[in-house]
């Protein structure tokens, strides 16, 4: 994220529209970094010096959809309500177009067909005055301080944790004393002879042995370990056959 | 017959109990929570914080009293961040983006105000940026508007008067006072 410097003003207007490549099939075009049609609409109005009360609509609709033609140029999806705005604008332009026909009803009632956008044009332009104010009273409460917390029950962080604190500590005593345990209590090493020795065993009294229930007579990794080097000896020297009926079944030794 | 008066307290003493309770409070402070534990009328309390106020503007030194979020609080002046910032270690937050500012804009303005609406103002879909907002908790949902669609509405939080340094609602500048601003 780029690091803003601290200023208090922001000239919104000043920017100029630019078409930024966002992604391959998004584009965005920002107008002093607010996206959006009447942004558009509001830049080339000031450009074209003209007046947001007589718009003149040929002049500014041609401009318009220049801009969308070089977004098009980029190959790019546009976002639909920029399409929106480029119909509407055709469609005053057109209805300007037509010849009014002057009859004693129409001639009172005849409204600018600009005047639904020139109403919409100063709205959002007035919202827009007022985010620069909540730009700079922002900036200027960033600069205000209050007081650290004074430790209470309440915000004690030991008094106020939710379950999943509860949990991750638990977790870590939990961790710790498995740490602990394996310090303290030190397993006889079984040779892997003796795991050959004690596996043709109990073959060789059940006939069958399920593997699955070999390994987990082991605790600990070593002895897995030597388990399974044991089950692949006694397999490559012994009569032995390993079974397997089902597919990620259990794995079966056999004695031939 | 007797009846048991408390021993009125000075001016002065109640100044200095609510400038007790205000630097204590995590929060800022209501003028009813002071009347309530000071059990003296509200007149008095604003008239005390009035006061107070006045004496830490006299003074001038690296605090403040002042009126936000519907109460009063304590805090440095901002002439004085950059060594407070130095000593907390903390950076100013990240800026919102113009576009999530101007749709906050419009969600202050026109609270309670569902999606539809800020879409009709700005000309452009708002999702996005109003998902920065609630994330940052600057905005809450008002419930639903009884209307086709029956769309969420939304408004600003307390949160909102506490970072952008208001009182209350009502002293945002007028949107009509904006009109003129640029043309």
């Amino acid at each position: 994220m780029e690091q803003q410097p601290e200023q208090l003003s922001f000239d919104f207007y000043k920017e100029k529209p630019h078409i930024a490549r966002q992604s391959r099939d998004e584009l965005r075009l920002t107008l002093g970094k607010f996206a959006g049609p009447l942004d558009l609409l509001l830049y080339l109005i000031k450009q074209e010096q003209a007046n947001i009360f007589d718009i003149p609509i040929a002049r500014i609709t041609d401009e318009y959809l220049k801009y969308i033609r070089l977004m098009k140029s980029f190959d790019i999806t546009l976002a639909a309500d920029f399409l929106v705005m480029a119909a509407t604008l055709i469609e005053i332009k057109s209805k300007m177009l037509l010849p009014k026909e002057i009859t004693e009803e129409t001639e009172e009632e005849m409204e600018d067909p600009r005047e639904a956008l020139v109403r919409q044009l100063l709205e959002h332009q007035k919202f827009k005055n007022a985010s620069q104010m909540l730009y700079e009273r922002s900036t200027v409460e960033q600069a205000v301080f209050g007081r650290g917390k004074i430790e209470s029950d309440e915000n004690n962080a030991e008094t106020n944790a939710s379950v999943f604190d509860l949990l991750t500590v638990f977790q870590k005593i939990l961790s710790r004393h498995k740490e602990e345990v394996q310090m303290e209590i030190e397993r006889e090493e079984v040779s892997l002879a003796d795991m050959i020795k004690s596996l043709k065993k109990q073959i060789f009294e059940k006939k069958e042995l399920s593997l699955l229930a070999f390994f987990e007579e082991m605790h600990t990794r070593r002895e897995l370990v030597t388990a399974f080097i044991a089950v692949l000896e006694i397999v490559r020297t012994e009569g032995v056959k390993l079974m397997q009926t089902a597919t990620f079944g259990d794995i079966i030794l056999k004695k031939i | 017959m007797e009846i048991e008066e408390k021993q009125p307290r000075s001016i002065a003493e109640i100044i200095s109990i609510v400038e007790a309770l205000v630097f204590v409070a995590d929060e800022p402070i209501t003028v009813k929570t002071l009347s309530d534990v000071l059990e003296e009328d509200r007149e008095t309390i604003e008239a005390a914080v009035e006061e107070l106020k006045q004496e830490y503007e006299d003074r001038t030194g690296g605090l403040q009293l002042r009126e936000i979020a519907g109460g009063w609080q304590i805090s440095t002046r901002t002439e004085y961040h950059e060594e407070v910032r130095k000593y907390l270690k903390t950076r100013p937050n990240a800026k919102l983006s113009l576009a999530a500012l101007e749709t906050l804009a419009v969600i202050a303005y026109k609270q309670p105000v569902t999606v539809p609406e800020i879409l009709e103002i700005r000309g452009v879909q708002s999702a996005s940026a109003i998902k920065t907002l609630l994330d940052k908790k600057l905005i809450t949902a008002k419930g639903r508007k009884e209307t086709v669609g029956r769309p969420m509405m939304y408004g600003t939080s307390k949160d909102f008067l506490l970072q952008f340094g208001l009182k209350d609602l009502s002293e945002l500048p007028s949107i009509e006072d904006f009109e003129d601003l640029v043309q």
